[in-house]
């Protein structure tokens, strides 16, 4: 065998294993990508033909008797969203503007850290501790303690990403403000957090889409409700909720209404994401 | 000739003055006494004694890391934002001290402005809004007096032609050069007494560099200016004082003129004539 042949070999043999490298890629791309497109299958097939303008418009009906929406469970979920960015915005972003312009690098790895463990921890964990903080204390579930629990999962979530997209903001800015004299506070503000700013609004919104979905930490805080709500201290139905409790109920008609309302849940989430690519198209341009 | 002991020793002595000459002495606007600067455990000024003259250019050179770059942030207490520094000595403007502890470091630096070696200027804003800025964050509202000092201190920067047409144009759309001359009259809007300019051509072409120069010859009439730089020749160019620099400590400082032609000490003559740095 010539020294010639012997290096063809070795070619075939390194041909093969490039296709097999990029196949085996190809399809973990593929198994990535699938169970999207089967939740929205599936959501289509089961729900499509149950959203309709009832859905949106009408309250359940009582067991037993057919047709009926879930208006209650899509404005109760706007509210709890309300409440909750209430709480979790501002104190996320100040947090993450502190995290980045101020404090020590001893503290700030301390609280970078303790807001990964928040991260990490399972939302039906924040229902259980509001459930004792809140409504225990107050004997009721409420909208509050719903709110509240969603905003506390809010936080540490919009803390990290407002942090990073500060970090991003480039050192001469700060410094060619501070140097015309402009205090620090409003350097940070005008400057800093303005040039940043739709990275924040991003965290922001993911940060909502992402708590929009969330049914365990509402189980014993914001309960769910069949009706109208009329008060904030009264329990408050929400669309994931919901979904929930008809899903689990033996009746097929609540079957069909919790395929759609997953539909309408998921449609909403994947808009909020639509919209963060439409915001982030610029981003390189105003950050850098 | 002198061992580095004895120069150092003769420097501690007195600050180095700009040279006795037949013309009267000149106005000084900064005079830095025994100024030494440390970040954390390094020293990155060691004993720096130097008169600024009033109305005229004093260039400072040496290699990197000599510690120009920070003697000039003294004079603005810009140096004190990097954590950890720590500052010996007095820096005095106009006979006032610098860091006494009744003031503000946000008024030492309205009264002397800075221009950095990159051009930064503000991506979320206009070329409009970029110039008065530091007006409008200081509190000024008022439109007329923000319009008139925005056209004076582009003009002053020679930019008012470029751009009066496009004042609603990002800051960001101009040339490096003309974003530099953009940064300069950002600094100027605020009125300072003194401008500070880090390496401001550093990174330009040589035209826009020399629109750069002949800005800096032309302002020096009403300002006072502290420029660092290490391209030697500028330094030849543009400046009337020089202070040479290195591994922290003030090697030589005269005219211009003189430390170029005729340098007292060795190593000013071997780094100006390329032999190391």
């Amino acid at each position: 065998m010539t020294k010639d042949s012997g290096r063809t070999d070795n070619h075939h043999w390194r041909k093969i294993k490039n296709a097999l490298a990029s196949t085996a890629t190809f399809v973990s791309a593929v198994l990535v990508i699938a169970p999207l497109g089967l939740v929205f299958f599936y959501l289509l097939v089961n729900g499509a033909s149950s959203v309709n303008w009832d859905f949106f418009s009408h309250l359940p009906k009582p067991v037993g008797e057919a047709g009926g929406g879930m208006a209650n469970a899509i404005v109760g979920s706007l509210e709890l969203l309300a409440l909750a960015g209430a709480i979790g915005i501002p104190v996320g972003v100040l947090g993450g503007v502190y995290l980045a312009e101020y404090g020590s690098a001893r503290i700030n790895s301390v609280l970078r850290f303790l807001a990964d463990v928040l991260n990490g921890i399972p939302s039906i964990t924040w229902g259980v501790v509001v459930y004792g903080l809140v409504v225990l204390r107050f004997k009721g579930f409420s909208a509050y303690a719903g709110g509240l629990a969603l905003g506390l999962i809010m936080i540490p979530l919009i803390l990290r990403t407002t942090e990073e997209v500060i970090l991003l903001v480039p050192n001469g800015y700060r410094e060619a403000a501070l140097a015309l004299g402009v205090a620090r506070w409003k350097t940070i503000v005008h400057i800093v957090m303005k040039t940043a700013s739709k990275g924040i609004i991003t965290g922001i919104l993911l940060a909502l889409a992402r708590i929009g979905g969330e049914t365990a930490p509402l189980l014993f805080t914001a309960f769910g409700n069949r009706f109208w709500n009329h008060s904030l201290s009264q329990p408050i139905a929400a669309l994931p909720l919901q979904i929930f409790t008809y899903a689990i109920s033996p009746y097929d008609d609540w079957h069909r209404q919790a395929w759609a309302g997953a539909l309408v849940l998921v449609t909403g989430v994947f808009c909020v994401n639509v919209l963060v690519r439409i915001l982030t198209r610029g981003r390189a341009a105003s950050v850098v | 000739m002198a061992t580095p002991e004895q120069r150092v020793t003769e420097r501690v002595e007195g600050p180095a003055q700009p040279p006795a000459s037949s013309e009267p002495a000149p106005k000084l606007t900064f005079e830095a006494k025994n100024v030494s600067i440390w970040y954390g455990e390094k020293r990155a000024i060691d004993d720096v004694s130097l008169n600024i003259a009033s109305n005229a250019v004093t260039a400072i050179i040496g290699p990197s890391g000599c510690g120009k770059s920070t003697f000039l942030r003294a004079l603005n207490r810009m140096h004190e934002l990097v954590p950890k520094t720590r500052m010996e000595g007095t820096v005095l403007l106009h006979g006032g001290d610098l860091y006494s502890k009744t003031i503000d470091p946000a008024i030492v630096r309205r009264r002397v402005g800075m221009v950095f070696q990159k051009s930064n200027p503000f991506p979320t804003m206009t070329i409009g809004e970029n110039v008065v800025v530091g007006l409008r964050l200081n509190g000024v509202r008022n439109q007329k007096f923000l319009n008139e000092r925005l056209e004076r201190s582009l003009r002053m920067a020679a930019l008012w032609d470029e751009v009066k047409d496009d004042l609603h144009k990002p800051g960001t759309s101009l040339s490096g050069g003309q974003q530099q001359r953009l940064c300069i009259a950002r600094a100027l809007a605020v009125e300072p007494e003194v401008i500070l300019m880090d390496e401001p051509c550093s990174a330009l072409d040589p035209i826009a560099t020399a629109k750069i120069e002949e800005l800096i010859y032309e302002l020096k009439a009403q300002y006072t200016i502290v420029t660092v730089t290490h391209n030697m020749q500028q330094a030849g160019r543009i400046s009337d004082y020089t202070a040479f620099l290195y591994l922290g400590r003030l090697i030589e400082f005269g005219p211009t003129t003189t430390i170029f032609t005729n340098p007292t000490e060795r190593q000013t003559e071997d780094y100006i004539t390329g032999r190391f740095g």
